[in-house]
């Protein structure tokens, strides 16, 4: 027999030699053939209709919305208009489901705890804590998503999206970062963890690792329902009542725009610093407007992304609550843990124009950011002692008005500069947990995980103490 | 007399159960659950042609689709049952090409390499078709089982074009199906050639680009011959010699390991445990 058996290494020898012969282009020309013959066969099977349409819809609104003069101003209104469209029509089902779960549903399940003899801490801890901190979050955060997320997959899916990235490309080039930052960013408006794992798309690690240091001052959506509330409270509140929604609505896309210059400031650092190199050129295709499925496409995004969001902060809320309602009841010397805490961090608190009350609702809302106005409200009215509202010590409630609210804010000593600065801080702080997860899975380093944890915190820091100082500089001025 | 009475209700079964149209209201949305898939197919496509509403069309699961190109950057995979067969069915990144460049072309070719799909359904935007083809020319350089899904047809005729479907099937060798994914147009059809590709009734002679200069054409023949040696089954020697002579490690590799080899006659449980292996990375 002379068959001659074939071993991988005799072929990749041959390989080996057969390289020096062909030379080193041979790939070149295939892939230039292969264009060829793609686009031979796509002519062959395309036709074209006689006259050219006059009049292309497409690009005349390309034209306009990547516009050098309008591209920006018209998202800013449009973003706006989510906004607005958000916070009015949120108002009403939100109250439906705080008189469903808080006034009715809860006294009932009390009074059955009650009923089958339950000790006062299990009851309490149970239904004033666990369940009033979940019925919170979802009296406050449904409505707002339902109607956000929708809107926002709405403008997705029509294709607006890509063209956002088309204006926000230019800056991001000019930092130092890659183009399609624009885009994991814009997916960080709705989850910063989604944000995270979008920026695979960025192939250099270089700036893949700069869309996710950055990609939490993308206002998520944890974060929305504190803007928009502390907003309507405090900013709407300087002005009269027809115009307070629109003011409202234009401070938290000023806050969300800060957020994005944030963004390309720290982008800017870091490719100066420590992630020095070549920015990258990519095509960015703007694909073609599609007219959105609008019933099917709501009925995805209150699926997919109102109900996965909701579910998570509830999972949290339901923890955090049992501990929030603890640190209230749990005494020493007659002073609760909660208590001595907010003792201890207040004058901290006060330095940043913030206070100790937030610092710590800050603390327990790692997990979620959804969580803090909630405590924030809980553990205001144990500080001050406040009677006639809520339902007791450590226990979270919905107050009937916003008057009531901004009344409360107020004996706990909170000014205008306490909310702008929580505005600030709701920007600038560590990503939630599952964010912090989710980079370290993705860059599978401790030491950038830290960084993106760490670098928002410090800078949430140093901007609301240079603004309550320059505030407090002025207010004295006056 | 008594021969010629009409057949029994029960003999027209048989025929009615091999109907396509019985088959297609038959598709089975199986979700996640894909176990004991009999068949497994590959989702690819450029970016943002719809490739995730194909996958949603046929598992029933409801993964985010959005009119933005690298919406899907991770692999999704789903199941379905459709003419007595159970089909997993995977959703690859969008990409321009299989070069392998990035991470979601690396992730797509290994997949339709490796993972050795019985079919590989390429999506591809009707309207922008020159472009598309780029990357099913690719695909077709690798497997014989390609099926391409026309998609956008909604598009096309908002845009007054016309796209020919048959003449594109001819040019290509491959099934050719037109389809509007997001209304579930053409779906039915889709499934069918997915089951004709996967059962071995239709066998594609896909069109191969043949640029070859004489030495090339002489270093390729003689890789060729010693690979088909060794590996007598593999659909897509020429592809293997071609990325050899490019000096692609990765394939060297596999070469090496006997992985190339393995899957040309490589059990299902095998490539599920390739594929696990690919999915970990």
């Amino acid at each position: 027999m002379t068959t001659q058996t074939t071993t991988p290494e005799d072929i990749l020898q041959t390989a080996q030699a057969l390289r020096w012969e062909v030379g080193s282009d041979f790939h070149e020309h295939l892939m230039e053939s292969m264009y060829t013959e793609a686009a031979r066969i796509a002519d062959r099977a395309i036709t074209r209709p006689e006259k050219k349409p006059r009049f292309d819809l497409d690009r005349t609104i390309d034209r306009l919305v990547t516009s050098r003069a309008f591209g920006f101003p018209l998202m800013l209104a449009l973003l706006t208009l989510v906004f607005w469209l958000t916070i009015a029509g949120a108002n009403v089902p939100s109250r439906w489901l705080s008189w469903l779960l808080l006034d009715t549903l809860q006294p009932i399940l009390k009074g059955f705890g009650v009923t089958i003899g339950l000790p006062w801490w299990i009851n309490g801890l149970l239904f004033d804590g666990m369940y009033l901190a979940t019925a919170w979050v979802i009296s406050v955060m449904l409505p707002p998503m339902a109607i956000f997320f929708p809107l926002f997959t709405l403008l997705e899916d029509y294709g607006y999206l890509p063209r956002v990235a088309f204006n926000l490309d230019n800056m991001f080039q000019k930092v130092g970062a890659h183009g399609k930052q624009a885009l994991s960013m814009t997916m960080g408006f709705g989850c910063n963890a989604a944000g995270v794992v979008a920026t695979r798309v960025i192939d250099s690690p270089r700036e893949r690792l700069i869309a996710i240091i950055t990609n939490n001052f993308a206002l998520c959506n944890g974060r929305w329902p504190t803007q928009i509330l502390i907003a309507t409270l405090f900013i709407g509140g300087l002005v009269p009542a027809h115009l307070a929604g629109l003011l409202s609505a234009m401070s938290v896309v000023a806050i969300a725009v800060l957020g994005v210059l944030f963004s390309f400031l720290v982008s800017w650092g870091l490719s100066r610093t420590v992630l020095r190199g070549e920015v990258s050129t990519f095509s960015l295709e703007l694909p073609p407007y599609r007219p959105p499925r609008i019933w099917q496409t709501i009925y995805t995004s209150v699926i997919d992304r109102t109900l996965i969001v909701l579910w998570r902060a509830i999972i949290f809320a339901l923890p955090a609550g049992a501990i929030i309602w603890l640190s209230a009841n749990i005494t020493f010397g007659g002073i609760s843990i909660a208590e001595y805490l907010i003792n201890f961090l207040n004058p901290a608190g006060l330095l940043l124009g913030l206070n100790g009350v937030i610092l710590v609702a800050y603390i327990v809302a790692i997990p979620a950011n959804e969580i803090v106005i909630p405590t924030v409200l809980m553990l205001t009215v144990l500080v001050t002692g406040a009677s006639g509202v809520g339902a007791g010590a450590g226990v979270m409630f919905e107050l009937q008005s916003n008057a009531e609210m901004t009344a409360l804010f107020q004996a706990g000593g909170w000014t205008l500069l306490t909310a702008v600065n929580l505005m600030l801080f709701s920007l600038l702080h560590n990503p939630c947990s599952t964010t912090i997860y989710t980079i370290y899975k993705e860059t599978r380093s401790l030491k950038w995980t830290l960084i993106s944890t760490l670098l928002p915190v410090f800078m949430g820091l140093a901007v609301t103490f240079f603004v309550a100082q320059v505030w407090r500089l002025i207010a004295g001025v006056l | 007399m008594t021969e010629q009475t009409l057949p029994k209700p029960t003999s027209t079964a048989a025929p009615c159960e091999t109907c396509p149209v019985h088959n297609a209201a038959h598709l089975l949305k199986l979700g996640v659950d894909m176990g004991d898939a009999d068949f497994v197919v590959a989702l690819a496509g450029n970016p943002n042609t719809g490739k995730s509403t194909v996958f949603n069309a046929l598992t029933g699961l409801r993964q985010h689709t959005g009119n933005w190109p690298g919406k899907t950057v991770t692999r999704a995979e789903g199941g379905f049952e459709y003419g007595n067969s159970r089909y997993k069915i995977v959703d690859l990144p969008g990409t321009y090409s299989l070069l392998a460049t990035s991470l979601d072309e690396e992730i797509a070719r290994d997949f339709i390499l490796f993972g050795q799909p019985d079919v590989s359904v390429v999506v591809v935007d009707a309207t922008r078709l020159e472009r598309n083809l780029n990357l099913v020319l690719q695909v077709m350089e690798i497997t014989n089982r390609v099926v391409v899904c026309l998609n956008l047809m909604d598009e096309v005729r908002r845009h007054k074009l016309t796209v020919d479907d048959r003449r594109l099937a001819r040019d290509l060798g491959v099934p050719v199906v037109p389809t509007a994914a997001r209304y579930g147009d053409g779906m039915d059809l889709l499934l069918q050639a997915i089951h004709d590709v996967a059962s071995g009734a239709t066998m594609g002679k896909p069109y191969r680009v043949r640029y070859e200069s004489p030495a090339l054409k002489h270093a390729v023949e003689q890789l060729v011959t010693q690979i088909e040696a060794l590996y007598p089954n593999l659909p897509n020697a020429r592809w293997v010699a071609l990325r050899l002579l490019d000096g692609d490690e990765k394939i060297a590799e596999a070469l090496q390991k006997g992985e190339l080899g393995d899957l040309s006659h490589g059990d299902l449980a095998q490539r599920a445990a390739q594929m696990q292996v690919i999915g970990n990375q």
